[in-house]
């Protein structure tokens, strides 16, 4: 599927700043099951300074700097992507095997080794590995065993915009049972590690227009987040959405991968103010090859991805 | 062990000292014979008599207390200062043991340094099976944004320490490396101040090899690498890090800026520092922080203590560190586990200096080994950068747990696997340390380890002749004695003839430094300094005032007392306790401002601070109202001359003195302009304007400059027109105009602080104290606010 896809994010600041530096992670790039044909990052008022560079896993990543103070920022994302994804095809081992796999991983980028142990924002909960444990089939795949894991959380968990914020932790918001995609993800990565199975995370796009007669799905209208999880040598890396329990198929498009939102948080800042700071985001993610008319709705949405 | 039957009589210091079988000790070889190294200092101690020891010791003591060295501690409450625990006789070794220790350590400085340059280039110890992925991917030192990143010197570690230990068998060996940002060299430098003022003879002291040569070949190896034109400074944490002390000890001796992430803005992918003369360019930075709070932006986001973008200035080269952030991923323990292995590999021969036997039990083989010999071992985590004896709560010593555990060790080792490292229980040497009280006292053998500090310099590893080993406790040999503390000694390098003095300065060259930076942060403390001394003096006048007539009238509800105590209220000072607990406050906030720059001044200034605040706290204990507290307030008065004294009399005229200046003369007009609002109301009770000029400390020139009085305008004249005055508002804008006419402003003509002071300057000096009232002390306390802000915004931002 083909999708053009188009992102603003405002910031505004209540006292003007001087020196503003920002790290972005919003331009996607090519990836497995994944054709970026198009890009742009426009960004106003314009930036002193701008590099696009690779980061270590390899997600394009923007340094941008004001010299000067600035009071609103505004960046708009316009890109084209062909997403192929499907449902991955299970030639994964069952979990006792994982190990084995992982042990011959090297340190390269996207080696499972990098996702298995604690990271800055995700560290193992006894509370969510005991919930994980307890929602793993006797037997089985590993593959099997994310998809169970992943309906267990989406079960568990109501979607609820107001319950947590950005820098609410995993194991807070498994006890709220409550919270957006971003809580969502990083529950089921800790979950996924506590067991042995090295745990990513994504963060991306939703198609926001569902297909005729379909559902809209939660958290489409800001920036995404789900899973990916190493399943072994063979089977490699699968992607899964645990808030809205399913494969992250071909409605789907990756921005950036990392240990957790830390390594990928779409916009990092450092500002020098004394005030505060406002910002809204809206998302289209218009199918090209399916097209249907977008309806008229309030597509603005929170300061953080669902 | 027994002496030699043909030796002398041993002396009285060393009745008892019997190092225990088994065990190297330096002072005796294996034999029993004193080594020939020590015979001099033996003799020489033995031969003074108890109270010469004591006093001698109390010289060394006395030389840490006044140059304020001391160390903090973390001990959950408030972060605590405590003396160095100097222990006074040194640890002696020869010039020819000692130089194959640094044989040893240059290899091993090498080869740390080539393992750096692969974990952060292309990782082929990993390929290559040298190395387990799992211990580089999941170590939290290892910082995945630096992989790919070659320092601008093209070497990543430049200065190191290695914790070294003797065998039974008498050879070395090392317990751990420290690559990080290792601490301790500027604390070597102290332990050599204090024993030299021990042992001041001439001999054996002249034959030691002095500690200066190293750090003067550390300083230019690092002005090369700064590049022309570029400045170099030492980046620290800040006043509540455990080593702030020897970060500001160590700048003030190589003249070095000390600088804190906030101070540092990124632009154009170079590194600059916020001066009160604007941005300017910087070239290396000797860090004292760990490298995951370096950069919030790309490292720890929780980071307060480091500058963005500062990853941004490695990538474009713009920028050398010392050393390269991510070294901490070789201190990990389980790295001694492989590296034998890896000098081979990569050195082509085996390791000169053997480190700690170490087993990582992420391999079956190895964690079989540590558990059938568990009873030999300490078992902690293969990732931690503790030293082996650096017992924890998650440590099993000789098969136990330190704080008990729900595991058995076979279950542990099983689950735990990969995260845990065995290392061999080893057995240090002993050396002599004193022991009992100074005049009754005797040496006894003490284990001990020596922290070595190399530094990269053009001609390669250089590393300072001895200065630092941490001595242990109890006279248990294994290492475990090495915990919670212990003391530190000085280490001699005893040449066999007479060394030549030196210093950091060699020779009589002349050559002046350039003018040095001020960080506007700096700035900003030093003129916080300044109005705070200035507060806490006013307070006390004041203080002063109220029981000086509570003791005269012993009323505190008389029409006076009440004025003063209302306008004490309005500052915070509540006379209903003789000493109120807010003037403890303004001497704190003075002594936190102090104490974020101590860099810039004496250890003098600094005791006199301290001795201003312990004084105020002895005496807010235990005086009484009236005259007692008078008595007191002029003590605290006498106490704060001092430091004024100190700072203003003996302070180089740097641009930060004059912060400290502008701080002082904005607090007294801003403090005198209300006092005179106050106390020449004509509403005011009567006796009020003598307070006014009692306060404003110009009561002598009173008497002389006035025929009759006092009178409102005399008042007036004096502490607000009086250019001679060093207590006027006019004479307080003089010194602000002075100042700021000496600091870096931008742009031609006057600016608008100058315009400002001009104008203020002009209407007090063509006023008349007739026409002076209560509107224009108002407006002029206003327009001393904008000056303020005008400072704020011209300087300290």
């Amino acid at each position: 599927m083909r999708y053009k896809i188009r992102l603003t994010i405002d910031y505004q600041y209540q006292s003007a700043s001087d020196h503003v530096r920002n790290v972005l992670r919003l331009l996607p790039s090519d990836a497995p099951g994944q054709h970026v044909t198009a890009r742009s990052l426009t960004i106003s008022p314009p930036p002193q300074e701008r590099l696009d560079r690779l980061d270590f896993f390899g997600n394009t990543t923007t340094d941008v700097v004001w010299h000067q103070p600035v009071e609103t920022i505004t960046f708009t994302l316009e890109a084209e992507a062909e997403r192929f994804a499907t449902p991955p095809v299970d030639v994964s081992p069952p979990l006792k095997g994982i190990a084995a796999d992982v042990a011959g991983a090297g340190i390269g980028p996207l080696s499972p080794l990098h996702f298995l142990g604690p990271s800055p924002r995700i560290r193992a909960e006894a509370a969510i590995t005991a919930f994980t444990r307890a929602a793993l089939p006797a037997t089985g795949s590993s593959l099997a065993m994310v998809e169970a894991v992943g309906r267990a959380l989406h079960k568990a968990m109501t979607y609820d915009a107001d319950a947590t914020d950005v820098n609410t932790s995993p194991l807070e918001a498994f006890g709220k049972r409550r919270g957006v995609c971003q809580d969502f993800a990083q529950i089921m990565i800790a979950g996924l590690r506590a067991i042995g199975l090295p745990a990513a995370y994504v963060s991306g796009f939703l198609r926001t227009y569902p297909p005729p007669g379909q559902p809209r799905l939660e958290g489409v209208d800001a920036m995404h987040a789900w899973v990916a999880v190493w399943c072994g040598q063979a089977q490699a890396w699968v992607e899964y959405d645990p808030t809205n329990a399913q494969w992250a198929g071909e409605d789907y498009i990756t921005v950036a991968i990392g240990r957790d939102y830390a390594d990928v948080a779409p916009v990092k800042g450092a500002i020098r103010t004394s005030g505060g700071q406002d910002s809204a985001q809206a998302v289209d993610v218009i199918p090209l090859d399916d097209p249907v008319t977008p309806p008229q709705a309030d597509m603005t949405g929170k300061d953080r991805t669902p | 062990m027994s002496h030699p039957a043909a030796s002398p009589a041993p002396p009285a210091i060393l009745a008892g000292y019997r190092p225990q079988p088994g065990v190297a000790d330096e002072l005796f070889d294996s034999d029993g014979r004193m080594r020939p190294v020590w015979a001099p200092f033996i003799t020489q101690l033995a031969s003074l008599a108890p109270h010469e020891v004591a006093t001698r010791f109390a010289r060394g003591e006395q030389y840490l207390r006044d140059a304020g060295v001391y160390f903090r501690l973390y001990s959950g409450g408030p972060a605590q200062e405590r003396e160095w625990p100097l222990s006074h006789v040194p640890v002696i070794l020869s010039d020819a043991e000692w130089q194959g220790i640094c044989a040893g350590l240059t290899q091993r400085a090498e080869l740390l340094e080539r393992v750096m340059a692969d974990l952060y280039g292309p990782g082929r110890l990993v390929s290559d099976g040298h190395l387990p992925a799992e211990l580089v991917a999941q170590n939290p030192q290892w910082l995945r944004p630096l992989v790919g990143i070659t320092p601008r010197s093209g070497h990543w570690l430049h200065h190191l320490a290695f914790e070294i230990g003797r065998s039974p068998d008498g050879s070395f060996f090392v317990l751990g490396d420290r690559a990080q940002a290792p601490s301790g060299s500027g604390f070597a430098l102290e332990n050599r101040m204090a024993t030299t003022r021990i042992f001041s003879d001439p001999f054996p002291r002249a034959n030691v090899r002095r500690l200066a040569g190293f750090f003067r070949a550390f300083r230019a190896a690092m002005e090369d690498q700064a590049g022309a034109g570029r400045r170099m400074a030492i980046l620290t944490p800040g006043p509540n890090n455990d080593t702030y002390y020897e970060h500001t000890y160590i700048a003030r001796y190589l003249g070095m800026t000390l600088l804190e992430g906030e101070d540092l803005i990124v632009q154009n992918g170079q590194a600059m520092v916020r001066t009160v003369r604007g941005l300017e360019p910087l070239g290396l930075l000797w860090r004292r922080i760990d490298s995951e709070f370096a950069d919030p932006l790309e490292l720890n986001e929780t980071s307060q203590i480091g500058t963005p973008g500062l990853l941004e200035a490695l990538r474009q080269g713009n920028l050398s560190l010392i050393n390269a952030l991510g070294s901490g991923v070789i201190e990990a323990r389980a790295m001694m586990a492989f590296l034998p292995r890896i000098c081979e590999t990569l050195m082509g021969a085996p390791l000169q200096m053997p480190n700690i036997a170490t087993w990582w039990c992420g391999q079956p083989r190895e964690r079989a080994y540590v558990q059938q010999n568990a009873a030999k071992m300490m078992i902690g985590a293969a990732l931690d950068a503790a030293l082996p004896f650096a017992i924890g709560a998650d440590t099993a010593l000789g098969g136990q747990f330190r704080a008990g555990s729900s595991l058995s060790l076979p279950d542990w080792l099983a689950a735990e696997g990969g995260r845990l490292v065995g290392q061999e229980a080893v057995t240090l040497s002993t050396t002599p340390a004193w022991t009992g009280e100074a005049n009754s006292g005797r040496l006894v053998p003490r284990p001990m380890t020596i922290r070595v500090f190399a530094a990269r310099t053009a001609q390669g590893w250089t590393f300072m002749p001895g200065g630092y080993a941490r001595i242990g406790k109890s006279d248990d040999a294994t290492a475990l004695a090495m915990q919670n503390g212990g003391s530190v000694a000085d280490v001699w390098v005893v040449a066999p003839e007479a060394v030549k003095p030196d210093s950091l300065v060699q020779g009589n060259i002349f050559e002046r430094n350039p003018p040095g930076i001020l960080p506007s942060r700096a700035a900003d403390n030093l003129y916080w300094l300044g109005r705070y001394i200035e507060r806490t003096e006013g307070a006390i006048r004041l203080l002063r005032a109220w029981h000086l007539r509570l003791a005269e009238t012993g009323d505190p509800d008389e029409a006076r007392l009440q004025e003063l105590a209302a306008y004490m209220e309005r500052l915070g000072l509540h006379p209903d306790r003789p000493i109120p607990e807010g003037l403890a406050g303004l001497v704190s906030a003075a002594r936190n401002a102090a104490a974020k720059v101590r860099d810039r001044f004496s250890p003098d200034g600094w005791g006199a601070l301290n001795d201003l605040a312990k004084t105020t706290a002895k005496l807010t204990a235990k005086v009484s109202h009236g005259d007692d507290a008078a008595l007191a307030m002029s003590i605290l008065l006498r106490k704060i001359s001092g430091f004024s004294g100190l700072v203003h009399e003996n302070m180089y005229h740097f641009a930060g003195w004059r912060f400290l200046s502008l701080g002082r003369a904005e607090e007294r007009a801003g403090a005198t302009l209300m006092l005179l609002e106050t106390f020449t109301d004509p509403e005011a009770a009567p006796g009020a304007l003598e307070i006014a000029i009692e306060v404003g400390d110009s009561a002598m020139t009173h008497q002389r400059r006035y025929r009759f009085g006092p009178s409102r305008q005399t008042v007036l004249d004096l502490l607000m027109l009086d250019a001679q005055n060093p207590r006027s508002v006019l004479y307080q804008v003089a010194q602000l105009r002075h100042h700021i006419g000496k600091l870096p402003q931008e742009g031609a003509g006057l600016s608008a602080l100058d315009r400002i002071l001009l104008r203020i300057d002009t209407d007090l000096r063509v006023a008349d104290p007739a026409g002076i009232d209560a509107e224009m002390l108002a407006d002029l306390r206003a327009r001393m606010s904008d000056v303020f802000e005008l400072i704020s915004t011209s300087f300290l931002r």
